[in-house]
């Protein structure tokens, strides 16, 4: 009787799911239009997107990933077809190369405007013409500082190699990162391919290596923030939270340049729906939109609409807006040039090795 | 319950293995053995002798080994200890053993580095006491407490298991022919721990020279392992056959020296064991082998 009663309970359960499995699909197989949207995790308010749907009755389907490789596997393996995806440029620059994204008509965005010229400027460096992204947040790469603990103003990369701070440095974990910041300090372009230049970049990490602390990814800004290491190497977003936790903390770009990054969006090439793509991406543009993401992200925005609404403290912290003459020196990562990119991971194992 | 049946039970781990085990691991030898182009080669393989890779598996070697002996070390006394005690703490010293375990592993390691960071919870204590604050924080000893702590309920458990089925009357009859307590150990208990000291090296021996998170956290990323090695070539250099081929050269190092442990326990152990435990649980010798 026992028995029974558990296969009873087990057919029941198996056929809840099989009907709610074929619930999903009817729904959205039927007639509803639908987008597949790919980004990384963390990176939109979930508000957001009922938002959307309640305007436009566009359902959208939303997968996460952790990184731009991670996204670019997940996309190649076609298991999933993605309408739209946001990942980082030189990762755009891969896909526009490849073929995969689908020129958009921005000048038909109603909201086109929020987003300042110099972000679509910015955006050249992978997307010539502007014709397939359309920026999303952005920032740099700079050095997070503990006030109490630096002496003199922080404004080269210097401070990282010269052995004044040996011992309180935390680097980032990052084969790319790590180079581009050296490329940057010794006077190169980050981007470059020359092999001299890569390993002169790698003289100088291994040089450095005894007097950093520790190559830290997400714990970097921790250990500033904690009072463990003066200063750490950081995105711009990161340094702005670390500033909340530990009001000593400073952030700076320093004057040899560094790396801009801009995080975008694209059409894919599977996209059917275009018109529905770029109303999503135009409601990405206007001003409250743009707004709940960047009070839910704070990472930089490229959009000016939100920006004329800081507070003159918040615009004047160069981790949330950073200072555009300081962009003079920076650079967007575009380079996917594999013999380069083979040279610094085999380099990179080096410098762990010794 | 007839025999048929009973093979019918072990299906879901069979299906598993297969799944799990049998699919990508054929998966990871046909990378290993092949270019990116697909061709066949060795290179991948051999690599592993190359001085990048070889400093860093003899490193993990060394820390695995380390791990190993000061686990063993850490679980006799204790699990001496536990056996003598009443069974109901005896079962809340298990369980406190185990509470961890329910946490993540991720975020005990980054408690580990709380406390072990240069203006950490153990540099406070000592400082507080008036001792000299300690440097451990991403070093080596940072990376063996890491590991050390993180694998040590698995040596401990199956060492406990072995020891608390030790009937008391074998220990009595030691005692009672004159035995201290050294040579009732030595000669008693130490050698029918056996079985369970074998598993417990097994399970702690290969994570421990595998593992590449300890090392990234506590070892502040300086140090590097044979698994920091592969999981660069798979995550970040994207060169799945190099990252198998490593894989492949570590799994038959793996293979080779538990071989050894594994034969030796049939062969030897087998009907000494049989005659201590009784023939109520047959099974027991198999699942030390």
């Amino acid at each position: 009787m026992n028995r029974m009663v558990r296969m009873a309970t087990a057919l029941g359960l198996a056929a809840v799911t099989a009907l709610s499995v074929i619930g999903c699909g009817s729904v959205a197989g039927g007639g509803k239009q639908t987008l597949t949207v790919f980004n990384y995790s963390e990176y939109l308010d979930p508000d957001v997107i009922d938002q959307f749907t309640q305007e436009t009755g566009i359902e959208i389907k939303y997968e996460e990933a952790l990184t731009p490789e991670d996204m670019y596997t997940k996309y190649k393996a076609g298991a999933i077809s993605y309408d739209l995806l946001c990942t980082a440029d030189y990762m755009l620059k891969r896909l526009i190369e490849e073929g995969e994204a689908q020129p958009i008509d921005i000048s038909s965005f109603e909201n086109k405007d929020n987003i300042g010229q110099e972000y679509w400027d910015f955006s050249k460096a992978f997307d010539p013409e502007n014709k397939y992204t359309v920026p999303h947040f952005w920032g740099t790469i700079g050095i997070l500082y503990d006030t109490t603990k630096v002496h003199g103003e922080i404004d080269s990369w210097d401070v990282l190699f010269n052995g004044e701070y040996a011992g309180d440095i935390i680097m980032q974990n990052s084969i790319r990162d790590s180079f581009m910041i050296t490329l940057k300090y010794l006077g190169y372009s980050l981007n470059t391919t020359d092999e001299a230049e890569i390993r002169a970049a790698y003289e100088a990490l291994k040089a450095q290596k005894p007097d950093v602390e520790a190559y830290l990814v997400d714990e970097a800004r921790d250990e500033v923030v904690a009072g463990n290491a003066a200063m750490a190497v950081v995105y711009s977003g990161e340094a702005y939270l670390g500033h909340q936790y530990n009001e000593n903390l400073r952030y700076t770009v320093p004057k040899e340049g560094s790396n801009l990054w801009i995080d975008s969006w694209m059409v894919t090439k599977n996209c059917k729906n275009v018109e529905a793509a770029q109303k999503f991406l135009d409601f990405l543009c206007r001003e409250d939109i743009a707004q709940k993401n960047f009070e839910y992200i704070y990472y930089s925005t490229p959009n000016e609409a939100v920006i004329a609404n800081l507070s003159d403290e918040e615009r004047a912290d160069e981790s949330l807006v950073p200072n555009m003459d300081a962009m003079q020196n920076c650079e967007v990562c575009v380079v996917t040039d594999e013999a380069a990119t083979e040279l610094m991971n085999e380099l990179w194992k080096e410098l762990k090795a010794n | 319950m007839n025999r048929r049946n009973r093979e019918l039970l072990a299906s879901p781990y069979f299906i598993w293995s297969i799944g799990f085990t049998v699919i990508p691991l054929i998966v990871i030898l046909r990378y290993a053995f092949t270019t990116a182009g697909g061709t066949f080669t060795l290179e991948n393989i051999l690599a592993i002798g190359n001085a990048i890779n070889r400093k860093a598996f003899l490193f993990s070697l060394e820390i695995a080994l380390i791990c190993t002996l000061l686990c063993v070390l850490l679980a006799y006394p204790l699990v001496m200890v536990v056996r003598r005690l009443h069974i109901s703490r005896r079962a809340f010293m298990l369980f406190f053993l185990i509470l961890p375990m329910w946490m993540n592993f991720i975020l005990r390691l980054l408690a580990w580095q709380m406390i072990l960071s240069s203006n950490g919870i153990l540099n406070f204590i000592l400082q507080a006491i008036g001792l000299k604050p300690l440097d451990i924080a991403n070093t080596w000893a940072a990376i063996i407490i890491g590991v050390v702590y993180d694998y040590f309920p698995f040596m401990m458990l199956p060492i406990f298991n072995a020891i608390a089925d030790i009937e008391e009357d074998v220990i009595e009859a030691a005692k009672d022919l004159g035995a201290g307590p050294l040579t009732v150990f030595t000669k008693v208990i130490f050698p029918l721990s056996i079985p369970g000291l074998k598993s417990g090296i097994t399970i702690v021996f290969v994570p421990s020279m595998t593992s590449f998170v300890v090392a990234d956290i506590l070892g502040g990323g300086k140090l590097q392992l044979i698994g920091n090695i592969i999981e660069q070539e798979f995550t970040r250099s994207s060169n799945w056959n190099l990252g198998s081929g490593l894989s492949v050269a570590l799994m038959v190092f793996v293979f080779i020296s538990m071989a050894f442990t594994i034969k030796d326990d049939v062969v030897r152990e087998e009907p000494e064991l049989a005659r201590v435990e009784g023939s109520d649980k047959p099974d027991r010798r198999e699942r030390a082998a």
